[in-house]
């Protein structure tokens, strides 16, 4: 696309951190929880407030200047994420509010028009609940039925079962790119063709890797792609769904209101083209300005450095925590996975494992991260979670590990 | 304020009352699904008075710890008078303020108490909000 990201150049982590309020001032946080929701650049907060202190207003038909300047605004946004995922048309892109609501659009309305009583619907047992959810309650209304790719102890997809599980009766595989818990980087690309061979659609919930791969959605050929802003250096509120062209045309909206019609009567109405027929009413004008923006701070940095920068720290977090006594990490090795060590400290409930490690000014998540089903798979309850993303340092991890040691001081039972 | 204080450390390692009745006259188990915490109360009730109580299950140090002081505070006092503790008389026990994740850990076992001997079932404190 650009030139300049052809070339690569190493991440500097230091310049990169100044690009980032929250980590101004002298003990800044070590925020391991990016996979739950990233940091924000002072470029997308400056493009936010510009909106809102020059030009705020409405989109779309607004005979003035400043409403024209937004919605100028908020389609340059839309044309910004086209380009970053290399989608055809910036009209294949539509604003939501996250991957959940992008994953519940294509549920009720694409599954609604062509899911019926003894179809199936294919998912891993590695899905977040936003992609597993959505086809429960569309089963529950169409009579069709879920099937699963299992995941193996090492924690990659049972892909040998993919040829057995995929049947004409499959009219859906909606699948994870990255796992939140593992960090497993899903082949969607060969599960997009074995899918298509059998005349299914695939639905990519791209909420972790969109931010820290390069996703080409021509290249996958997957028809729809789901994911989140606030994952991405963006505002919270903001989401996109990609989905093939006709796929969208011909699928019937989702939420009526303002904004989405061509021509209404009393008793029945015609509805926009693509993108506007599925943003009914006033949507997240500001927060998509700002993605557009998160969307050229990512790419003047590059999505290529961002992931190298990520394997290093990983695999130092791999190293370091695997010298700790009583460590369990979940998960494939760092090569086969993006930058998340899901893990467990024995004797130690991940609660307050996090708790600990707030009080060592170190953010990480602890819980079953909204995946109940894989968690079942590994007969765990919770878990603790460190996620990295492009500002996070070594000194991170040392942070990490020191507060693990002092939480196992501190906290591991004695013998009763 | 450090939430991991002495003596709520000691009551997570060396917890008073852990354990079950062979015969308990009130058993309840309740779980927090946010984290997946059990536990276990059990109770033996002469006269009306709580004559023994035992807790098991799992969880984090302010769900265990929690459990440990309130079966302390319980045990030989009137069933009708345990009725009355409240979210504030377990913050009180821990002495530690609780945010909103946590605060459930905390009161996981009087909510299994109050399940178990009372019928009320609910998170202690949020009784009111159901009524609005």
């Amino acid at each position: 696309m650009y030139a300049e990201q052809d070339e690569f150049r190493p991440l500097e982590v230091e310049s990169v951190r100044k690009d980032f309020p929250i980590f101004a001032g002298d003990s800044p946080v070590a925020y391991l929880d990016s996979a739950a929701s990233s940091q924000t650049p002072f470029c997308v907060i400056e493009a936010m407030d510009d909106y809102y202190q020059n030009y705020r207003s409405n989109i779309h038909r607004g005979i003035y200047r400043m409403s024209e300047e937004a919605t100028a605004q908020y389609e340059e946004a839309r044309k910004k994420i086209a380009r970053f995922i290399n989608a055809r048309r910036s009209s294949q892109v539509v604003f939501t509010r996250n991957t959940t609501e992008s994953i519940n659009l294509v549920a009720y309305s694409w599954g609604s028009a062509n899911v019926r009583e003894g179809d199936e619907i294919l998912l891993s047992v590695m899905e977040h609940h936003s992609n597993l959810l959505p086809w429960q309650l569309l089963v529950e209304r169409t009579g069709a039925k879920l099937r699963f790719i299992e995941v193996t102890d090492e924690g990659l997809l049972q892909l040998e079962d993919l040829d057995q599980l995929l049947t004409e009766r499959t009219k859906l595989v909606a699948i994870t790119h990255i796992s939140n818990v593992l960090g497993t980087i899903n082949p969607v690309q060969q599960i997009t063709a074995a899918a298509h061979s059998v005349g299914a659609k695939v639905l990519i919930d791209g909420a972790q890797s969109v931010p820290h791969l390069s996703v080409d959605v021509q290249d996958l050929d997957c028809d729809f792609l789901a994911f989140s802003g606030h994952k991405m250096c963006g505002p919270t509120g903001i989401g996109v769904l990609y989905g093939k062209r006709d796929l969208l045309d011909e699928m019937p909206p989702f939420l009526g209101g303002g904004s989405m019609i061509r021509s209404v009567q009393r008793e029945s109405s015609t509805y926009a083209d693509v993108p506007a027929k599925f943003e009914a009413g006033t949507p997240s004008i500001a927060e998509a300005i700002g993605l557009g923006h998160s969307v050229d701070y990512l790419s003047r940095i590059g999505l290529d450095p961002v992931h190298v920068h990520e394997q290093q720290t990983l695999e130092y977090a791999h190293q370091k925590l695997s010298e700790i006594d009583g460590m369990t990490i979940y998960g494939p090795k760092p090569r086969q996975k993006a930058g998340v060590v899901t893990f467990n400290l024995e004797g130690i409930h991940p609660h307050d494992l996090a708790g600990v490690l707030d009080t060592e000014g170190v953010a990480v998540r602890a819980g079953h991260h909204c995946a109940q089903p894989l968690m079942q798979k590994y007969g765990v309850i919770a878990t603790a979670r460190a996620s990295f993303y492009l500002y996070n340092t070594m000194e991170d991890v040392d942070r990490l590990y020191d507060g693990l040691l002092k939480a196992q001081n501190l906290l591991v039972r004695r013998k009763r | 304020m450090n939430i991991y204080e002495e003596d709520i450390l000691d009551h997570y390692q060396n917890p008073s009352n852990y354990g079950t009745l062979e015969k308990p006259d009130i058993s309840y188990e309740d779980d927090n699904p946010l984290c997946g915490d059990k536990i276990r109360v059990d109770l033996q009730i002469e006269e009306g008075i709580i004559k023994d109580v035992r807790f098991s299950g799992h969880g984090c140090t302010i769900s265990q710890a929690a459990a440990s002081m309130l079966t302390e505070e319980i045990k030989g006092q009137a069933l009708e008078d345990v009725k009355k503790l409240t979210k504030d008389d377990i913050l009180e026990m821990l002495g530690i303020p609780l945010g909103p994740v946590r605060l459930k850990c905390g009161l996981l076992a009087l909510k299994a108490l109050k399940a178990g001997a009372y019928g009320i079932k609910g998170w202690p404190g949020e009784e009111d909000d159901e009524e609005a």
